[in-house]
């Protein structure tokens, strides 16, 4: 019990240089001009907002692209991610899974920000769904 | 009378020990609680309230004959005569519920049996979603038109529009008596009189001014009044309804069951009389018990002690927040006791993150007033400080230093 509510969060200890370099300069930030599947997350906790971008070619992600408002952790992670997948099959980035996420940004996320990091997990698995059904 | 009041100072000292929580270390700092809005912290009379009537008290009311249950039920009851006398009603015009939410649903769905298609209701654009969705939900099933009331630049609203819309369909007139996140403070005596002259119904959301100013419901002259026990010392679990007699006295129950009833047959029921018509089934007995005892204790502080201290308080955040050429300020300068902010190019969970790793507790997000935000402010989330008497200056001093660290972490000095 005292384990669970004196855990010390990592506090300002999760604005690691590389969580606001992915925030303050965004990897594949924007907009992909004829992407195959579009998906908008928002998340109402905290008023983020995420719009994910994909086009696909061969079975690969040929390009990733997202755009939208949120706190860092939210913005680091799409950032993250979008890295991480570019490139590689859509299987890839089908599987991705939560622990995928946290080993990215390699800080402890409080469970009040797990819904912040998650976003992006959130947004992507919804994005390929829309894509397969699309084909 | 009034220089005695204002010559009685608050011990802020001794206040803050009856609150067991402001020992709490957060990641090994002081707490500094700045979320009363959100709900507020608990003297310790209030927590052993709770303690004392389960293991002395505790039986169902209103049912058994045995002693148990006689206490519980005078107990249940005195509280409900502290709550009438604190705003000033009849005990019979004291409802309990869960909470604010509950409230506002109970008066929205017993007063639409009322209504007829095209009618209209009036609510604002600075309500929280407990005052918005109920309207909102039930007014698609009737055509039901349901006008918002604009606010102004500074965050007021504005009584020129609220003229406009009233006419002879508006039926109910539903606003918040101070706003959770512009800290406005509404003319209420004034809009008041514009709703009686128009035969409409006023429902006063109380949620953030109970417990920060003195509330008479006869001098505010409103139908219906709501509030939650948790913003005002209280447990969380139970809400107050005040209604003018005659006016519930007309109204259907909101909820069926137990408790509510004079009479059951196989065909018809009789209902109770008030205020029991609106409370089916066991109550949380011990949290009404203990909104009396938060009560009790905000007496012994005095409310007019409590208005003055937290406008100190207030007044001095603002003028702090104020020099700081990097926040934006939200709501009039003459408001309630909380400031919602935001600091330029950091997201509000990323400032409410680093403030919590000094041990400092706001809230950020939408408040639940996701239209009001959103729509208006334009901004996807806010910070907010809320005061209450147990804070201090030096508190607000931390605070404000904290911000640095806050810059510093983004690198936005």
């Amino acid at each position: 019990m005292s384990e669970i509510i004196d855990r010390d969060y990592a506090g300002e200890g999760i604005y690691r240089e590389n969580i606001l370099d992915h925030y303050k300069n965004p990897r594949n930030f924007g907009n992909i001009e004829n992407f195959d599947a579009e998906y908008h997350e928002f998340n109402s906790l905290c008023g983020d907002e995420l719009t994910l971008q994909i086009k696909i070619e061969n079975n690969l992600v040929k390009d990733i692209r997202f755009f939208g408002k949120g706190c860092a952790i939210s913005i680091a992670s799409s950032s993250m991610l979008s890295e991480e997948i570019k490139g590689k099959k859509v299987d890839f980035a089908k599987n991705i899974t939560k622990e995928n996420i946290f080993n990215l940004l390699n800080i402890q996320i409080s469970p009040s920000r797990t819904k912040c990091a998650l976003l992006c997990l959130e947004a992507l698995r919804k994005l390929i769904k829309i894509y397969k059904g699309e084909k | 009378m009034k220089m005695e009041i204002l010559a009685k100072q608050l011990d802020i000292e001794k206040i803050r020990r009856d609150f067991p929580i402001l020992r709490r270390k957060i990641n090994g700092n002081n707490l500094i609680y700045f979320d009363s809005a959100a709900t507020s912290q608990r003297p310790k009379t209030v927590i052993e309230s709770i303690k004392k009537f389960f293991e002395n008290n505790n039986a169902n009311i209103h049912r058994g004959i045995h002693k148990l249950a006689e206490e519980s039920a005078f107990l249940y009851e005195e509280a409900r005569q502290k709550i009438a006398s604190f705003i000033n009603a009849d005990t019979e015009e004291i409802i309990f519920t869960k909470n604010t939410t509950e409230s506002l649903n109970l008066l929205a769905y017993s007063l639409f049996k009322d209504l007829k298609e095209n009618d209209e209701i009036i609510i604002s654009e600075m309500e929280h979603h407990s005052n918005i969705v109920p309207w909102q939900q039930l007014a698609k099933l009737k055509s039901i038109k349901l006008n918002f009331i604009k606010i102004d630049k500074e965050g007021n609203l504005d009584l020129n529009h609220f003229k406009d819309l009233l006419n002879k369909k508006t039926k109910i007139v539903s606003l918040t008596h101070v706003s959770n996140v512009l800290g406005t403070i509404n003319p209420i005596k004034e809009i008041s009189k514009l709703v009686h002259n128009n035969n409409s119904l006023l429902i006063l959301d109380c949620a953030q001014s109970i417990s920060h100013m003195k509330i008479d419901v006869k001098e505010l002259n409103t139908d219906f009044l709501v509030f939650s026990g948790h913003k005002m010392y209280g447990s969380t679990g139970i809400g107050v309804l005040y209604g003018k007699k005659h006016l519930l006295e007309n109204m259907n129950p909101f909820l069926y069951g137990g408790d509510m009833i004079k009479n059951v047959t196989f065909k018809e029921t009789d209902f109770n009389s008030l205020p029991w018509k609106f409370e089916a089934g066991t109550p949380p007995i011990a949290e009404a018990i203990s909104l009396g005892i938060a009560i009790d204790y905000l007496n012994y502080l005095g409310m007019e002690n409590i208005e003055e201290y937290e406008k100190y308080l207030t007044d001095y955040l603002y003028k702090q927040l104020s020099k700081q050429k990097d926040i934006r300020l939200y709501g009039p300068k003459n408001r309630s006791s909380l400031i919602s902010f935001n600091l330029s190019n950091i997201h509000a969970h990323d400032v409410a993150s680093i403030l919590d790793s000094e041990g400092i507790a706001i809230r950020a997000g939408h408040m639940c007033a996701m239209p009001l935000v959103r729509e208006i402010l334009k901004e996807p989330a806010l910070c907010r400080a809320s005061l209450s008497f147990y804070n201090t200056k030096e508190e607000i001093d931390k605070f404000i230093l904290s911000l640095n660290k806050v810059r510093l972490v983004f690198k936005n000095e």
